[in-house]
């Protein structure tokens, strides 16, 4: 049904009623009768023993009432958290992860790590109580340096060489043999700086214990409120998942921040039982920079080897990846099968390898962040590339075109153990040069030099594999847990809909684009679908959002469901006229008996579900509801172009983008404007890492950029508007033909950035972010 | 300290501690939870309202420097049957996503375009807003709904 609601529309978004108007319901905005407040205490140290914790003081403040370290904890069994993917090392060994108590015991490993909980009857009262806790602690040299962590003090009595562990991917000696038969190699050393997720909304949690009942109700700023009550049941062992439930209501913004179980969530629930009162927590913006897990954190050399006519003939990659103290929920697969497996981009590269070392530093976890190692893999091909068409004298669109896979050549197996389906990368880059006037660039270069400034262009075309994941091949790979979606479909005795999906927005707009997929297949009017996620007590045991995988996932499973309910729809359809099931169509919200004018609306089977008399009760059952989960068979591979181009000024070393230009084939788009956004969203933090954002620690471990007068976070006028357009090859494995658009702009942008960047300055290299100084001193040779 | 402001065209009255802020009395004292807390440095804008014709981040502001003022926060310039022309163009221009920052953005907005006498380019609607903070839209669409907003107010 093409019409102003379907899919293809750019609809205006149901979420924005409460939005534009404040009252949307975010978790802070949730209280609960005699409610306490949680404040945690915090350690000062990066490192330090904890000899002792004196919570007398604290406890007999005004106020207060209880005060938990990690021993109450301890000794009620809770668990410590866990890390739910399992990486094996070279020699076939498991990765070693340290205890990570959600309470520390015995040690504190990162400024910022909680060591105890208060709970007052006001804020105010937890805070003056968290001032009273005393902590003996004895400071230990702290590990910073993620290039030296190996060969330094060791962190953790259980982790020797604070290493989590040492992989691979790919096969080396097909590489050292492309490298030896080389007419050029091309060498990038890389530092993919720390970056600071920095949801708008903080983290925040509500705790509530029925002691009547004996549940336990959780609201948290969760993107998979069903993996955070995994977790809280099965591992930390608050209460068994029937006796727990999480509610995510209105997440103010996530980018992979908000998919990991915390302490302090943890502790929250916890202390609600024990306090049996609720408790209500919500991070100051400081907490949230120095207790959320952080993103990106890599040491990169590689190196590309290349044939006299620019063909890649071999790729060999050696990182070092920063864990941070302890291993976050899903921090291993990261810079592992979210990294290396996307080593080849979009280009033929025959022979690749891959070594990924991991290592603990005393900082705060790094895990999943926007992207979540496709933009630190997209930076270091895109940047080998672009390095080596300057160095072989080659234009740089001209080397990807000699070397980008070709439409004909899909599926296409990888030498990094991925298939990719569909694509069509020169369509995108042809796009994009259209777009940013490539030909015209020289005159503008001219003419940038005329007035002192210097002006570079830089591309990246990236590939990125969402829809995460196929279960099997995700689990054969140390995945923890399956990773399906579920949506139910369920039809109203009125013929309204209600989707229940266990993906959850957060900003991706669900309530809107999913509300779409359901109009346009059962041609019931877009306002009465009603979206429904976020809630382990609406939906089955669900996934969650993160990976670009709520509509290639997610939005298969409510296709799956709706196809079950056009089904039961024609058997009802089919006695109610007396006809025979084949004989009936379903179309435009219509069932038809073929070559007749007999029909009914959706409403009128609906109707006949709930309200069963002339229904064939003896062979269907009532109603008009179905469930479905759907297991993705391969990965999504969204692709694109992403030209950046920029002018320096060399007296200030501001680097002003000019012109941004992305084009992007995610397969078929449901909603445009909402993908557009979703692309604008990504720009902005891509070009964040490579101008303005480093999450910085000193030699001590003390986080230095730990509010916003000391992280830039892009503003409005630090960024340009964009030009964004799409290409479409639909993706071939799932119903929609979808690919996933939420971290694309965050994974190309970067290396678009910094190739410009670099290609005005004439340099090899410039440090991320590559900020005035940076650029000002770079462009002095410096 | 009990203080008295008109809030959103209403008297109000509310007994607060001294050190409280304006924000936790829109929030706390009143319910009025369209009005966010996004930091602690008064960097992020998501707590803007607007007193006295002003927009102010309401986390700057003591409660008792409220005390008599005219207040309008998100709630009060519009409902869902009849938005302001301000929230229209958000909604009509996709200039939200997760929806946190909005009500700051367009309190901040409202007040930029207010005081802007109609002239406002790109380059002065950015700069205008570069005390709101946003991480989803890239800000491009915010920019394009307060350049729209600006005819239609």
């Amino acid at each position: 049904m093409a019409s102003e609601t379907g899919i293809g529309a750019s609809v205006k978004r149901k979420e924005d009623a409460r939005f534009i108007t404040g009252a949307g319901n975010y978790t802070d905005d949730i209280n609960a009768a005699g409610q306490t407040y949680a404040v945690f205490v915090r350690s000062p140290y990066a490192r330090a023993k904890i000899n002792g914790v004196d919570t007398t003081a604290a406890a007999a403040t005004d106020g207060v009432v209880a005060v938990f370290t990690g021993a109450d904890l301890a000794a009620d069994e809770i668990g410590d958290l866990p890390c739910g993917w399992l990486v094996k090392s070279k020699d076939g060994s498991d990765m070693v992860a340290p205890p990570h108590p959600p309470i520390a015991t015995e040690a504190v490993n990162y400024v910022g790590e909680p060591y105890a909980v208060v709970i007052g009857e006001t804020l105010d009262a937890a805070k003056n109580g968290a001032e009273a806790v005393e902590a003996d602690f004895e400071e230990l040299p702290a590990v910073v340096d993620l290039a030296t962590a190996a060969s330094a003090d060791q962190i953790h009595e259980s982790v020797p060489n604070n290493q989590a562990y040492d992989w691979e991917l790919g096969d080396k000696a097909a590489t050292d043999e492309a490298f030896d038969s080389a007419h050029h190699v091309a060498t990038v050393d890389i530092v993919n700086n720390r970056l600071i997720p920095n949801a708008i909304e903080p983290r925040a949690a509500l705790g509530e214990y029925d002691a009547a009942a004996g549940t336990y109700t959780l609201h948290t700023t969760s993107q998979n409120p069903h993996l955070e009550r995994l977790v809280l049941a099965a591992f930390v062992n608050v209460a068994p998942e029937a006796r727990l439930r999480v509610i995510s209501p209105d997440v103010g913004g996530g980018f992979g921040s908000k998919i990991f179980v915390y302490a302090e969530e943890t502790a929250v629930i916890w202390a609600a039982g024990k306090v049996r009162r609720p408790v209500k927590w919500r991070a100051e913006r400081s907490e949230s920079f120095l207790a959320d897990a952080h993103g990106r954190d890599h040491v990169t050399t590689a190196q590309l080897a290349l044939a006299e006519d620019g063909k890649f003939l071999g790729l060999r990659v050696k990182t070092k990846a920063n864990m941070g103290a302890y291993l976050s929920t899903f921090a291993s697969s990261v810079p592992t099968y979210l990294y290396g497996t996307l080593m080849a981009g979009q280009y033929t590269t025959p022979a690749i390898y891959v070594e990924v070392q991991s290592l603990y530093t005393n900082t705060a976890p790094v895990d999943a962040y926007r992207g979540a190692g496709r933009p630190e893999a997209t930076y270091v091909v895109e940047r080998c590339v672009e390095t080596a068409a300057r160095e072989m004298g080659i234009d740089p669109a001209e080397i990807r075109r000699r070397n980008f896979i070709q439409p004909g050549d899909f599926p296409y197996d990888t030498p990094v153990a991925l298939t990719y389906d569909t694509g069509n990368y020169e369509a995108s880059l042809d796009k994009a040069l259209g777009h940013i006037d490539y030909a015209g660039f020289g005159a503008r270069r001219a003419a940038s030099e005329s007035a002192g400034k210097k002006r570079g262009i830089g591309f990246s075309c990236y590939i990125e594999a969402c829809g995460l994941a196929p279960s099997q091949v995700a689990i054969s790979l140390g995945a923890g847990v399956g990773l399906f979606e579920v949506g139910e479909v369920r039809v109203d005795v009125t013929g309204s809909v209600t989707v229940v999906t266990g993906s959850h927005s957060h900003g991706q707009s669900h309530e809107t684009t999913f509300a779409q997929i359901i109009s346009d297949k059962l041609g019931v009017p877009f306002e009465n679908v009603t979206v429904l996620h976020g809630d382990t007590g609406r939906s089955d045991y669900a996934l969650g959002t993160y990976g670009s995988r709520s509509l290639a996932v997610g939005g298969s499973a409510i296709i799956k469901a709706t196809d079950k309910i056009i089904a039961k729809g024609k058997k009802i359809a089919a006695h109610m006229l007396e006809a025979q099931e084949d004989q009936v169509d379903f179309d435009d919200g219509t069932f038809t008996v073929v070559d007749s004018n007999q029909s009914l609306t959706f409403p009128e089977v609906a109707f006949s579900a709930y309200v069963p008399q002339n229904f064939p009760l003896e062979d269907l059952e009532p109603g008009l509801s179905e469930k479905a989960f759907y297991d993705p068979p391969n990965f999504t591979y969204p692709a694109g172009a992403h030209i950046c181009e920029v002018e320096v000024d060399p007296e200030t070393g501001v680097v002003d983008i000019v012109d941004f230009v992305a084009v992007d084939d995610f397969g078929n788009v449901i909603n445009p404007m909402i993908v557009e956004g979703q692309v604008h969203g990504g720009l902005a933090q891509g070009i964040g890492q490579a101008l303005l954002e480093h999450g910085v620690y000193d030699d001590t471990g003390q986080l230095i950029s730990g509010s916003y007068m000391d992280y830039t976070m892009p503003r409005a006028d630090d960024l340009p508007s964009f030009k964004v357009d799409t290409t479409v090859t639909p993706c071939t494995h799932n119903p929609l033909g979808v690919k996933g658009c939420g971290e694309a702009g965050a994974i190309g942008s970067t290396a678009a950035v910094m190739n410009a960047v670099t290609d005005a300055l004439g340099v090899a290299s410039v440090a991320m972010p590559a900020t005035p100084e940076t650029v000002w001193r770079a462009g002095r040779g410096e | 300290m009990e203080i008295t402001l008109t809030v959103n065209g209403a008297a109000k009255t509310a007994d607060v501690p001294d050190n409280a802020l304006l924000v936790d009395v829109l929030r706390e004292s009143l319910g009025l939870t369209g009005t966010h807390v996004g930091c602690d440095t008064s960097q992020c804008g998501a707590c803007v309202v607007h007193m006295n014709g002003d927009a102010v981040k309401s986390c700057t502001v003591l409660a008792g420097q409220a005390d008599g003022a005219d207040v309008t926060t998100i709630e009060g310039i519009g409902d869902p049957d009849a938005l302001h022309p301000m929230q229209e163009a958000f909604r009509d221009n996709h200039a939200l996503q997760c929806g946190f920052c909005t009500p700051g953005m367009i309190m901040s907005a409202i007040d930029l375009v207010q005081k802007g006498g109609g002239s406002l380019d790109e380059a002065a609607v950015r700069d205008g807003l570069e005390g709101n903070l946003c991480r989803c839209t890239g800000y491009h669409n915010i920019v394009k709904a307060v350049l729209a907003a600006q005819s239609s107010m």
